[in-house]
């Protein structure tokens, strides 16, 4: 999982910054970045990147760190390419099943049949279902569970399939989107997304600075 | 937390924790029980009421969340849709045990009010997550269909 290799080397950078710091040495400042003042919960800030020249190649680094939360379960579970949602840090299928129907669920069991407005931890046993106004999946357009870094960065550009988004259309989806946040709020028994939505919309807002260009793939 | 819902047309005071799930309300303080404890997570779907005309599985339905909505159980559900899925279930003798019939009812009277001619795909799709111990899936779908078509006729 990305955000597992990201907190991985975020715990080495730190580890690095730590030594350093012993020595009364002062740490490069994008290792410092990567280990605690340039990351958030596992997730770079547009700090990290911001030696790398070029804004291609900055601009491609910034997008394959902001895929992190993107192909993250939080978001891909409601991002499928084809078929319903999917559930749970696993990606299972959803239980019960559901389908996309008219993207809110099929008519009798729509999302907010189970889904509420907020988080309901269960009243019976361990666990909660997540909920937020309006819990639906995402277009169709707009499936990209599985997809890589580039795949996604092209499809989301694509304004046929985002439905005419421009760049800073994305960064004002990315940075404000209450559905968006739930990613950093998922109740009890999911793990959020990496970072948190401040974070996640800055590396948007720099990536459409940088061009908005695709990581190669 | 003091609260009045309003239950079948009618407002009801209750003085609840505010996260108590609705079917908590319904069964033991109203004692509307009609409405089914099943799995208590969403999963089974013999807890299902209206909210505001949606189905919505009262389990996990936070009555603080509930101000101002109207709220319809099996014991207010009416209409052409519910007398005509309640007649086709008759007819089809659909009920075994009848623990999750409740649930069934809701679900079915709503897919026919957005739907009146649903196909067997749609049927599955709308009660996938109405489940039946009894396992008479086959007897639901065909009352379901019925009903439509006594709405159709």
């Amino acid at each position: 999982m990305g955000d597992f290799r990201v907190t991985g080397s975020a715990a080495v950078l730190a580890a690095m910054a730590a030594l350093l710091s012993a020595c009364g040495e002062r740490a490069p400042e994008t290792e410092a970045a990567g280990a605690g003042e340039g990351a958030v919960n596992g997730l770079m800030t547009p700090a990290a990147f911001s030696s790398i020249a070029g804004d291609e190649a900055r601009a491609a680094a910034l997008f394959t760190e902001i895929s992190k939360v993107m192909l993250h379960p939080r978001c891909a579970n409601c991002h499928p390419r084809e078929g319903g949602p999917t559930q749970g840090d696993d990606m299972l299928p959803h239980n019960p099943p559901v389908v996309r129907g008219f993207g809110m669920g099929a008519a009798g069991m729509e999302c907010s049949t189970c889904h509420g407005s907020v988080n309901v931890e269960f009243a019976s046993m361990t666990g909660s279902i997540p909920g937020a106004e309006p819990w639906m999946l995402a277009p169709a357009s707009m499936g990209w569970a599985g997809a890589s870094a580039a795949e996604l960065c092209a499809q989301i550009k694509d304004t046929e399939l985002n439905g005419g988004r421009t760049l800073d259309d994305l960064v004002f989806h990315n940075s404000e989107d209450h559905l968006v946040n739930w990613a950093w709020h998922p109740g009890e028994g999911r793990s959020p997304a990496p970072g948190d939505q401040e974070t996640f919309g800055a590396l948007t807002a720099a990536w459409a600075e940088a061009g908005g260009h695709c990581p190669e793939g | 937390m003091a609260l009045t819902l309003k239950i079948n047309g009618k407002d009801r005071n209750v003085d609840v924790d505010g996260e108590t799930p609705l079917l908590w309300v319904l069964r033991d303080d109203l004692r509307l029980t009609g409405t089914k404890f099943g799995c208590g997570v969403a999963q089974c779907g013999a807890c299902t009421v209206y909210v505001n005309g949606q189905p919505r599985r009262s389990c996990v339905t936070p009555v603080e969340t509930l101000e101002g909505a109207e709220v319809t159980t099996i014991e207010g559900l009416e209409g052409r849709e519910a007398d005509a899925v309640r007649a086709a279930w008759a007819e089809y003798d659909t009920p075994q045990c009848g623990y999750c019939q409740s649930g069934q009812i809701m679900t079915a009277a709503a897919l026919l009010q957005r739907n009146p001619n649903p196909t067997d795909e749609d049927i599955d799709n709308a009660l996938a997550g109405n489940i039946c111990r009894c396992a008479t899936y086959v007897r639901i779908r065909k009352a379901v269909k019925a009903a439509g078509e006594r709405l159709e006729g």
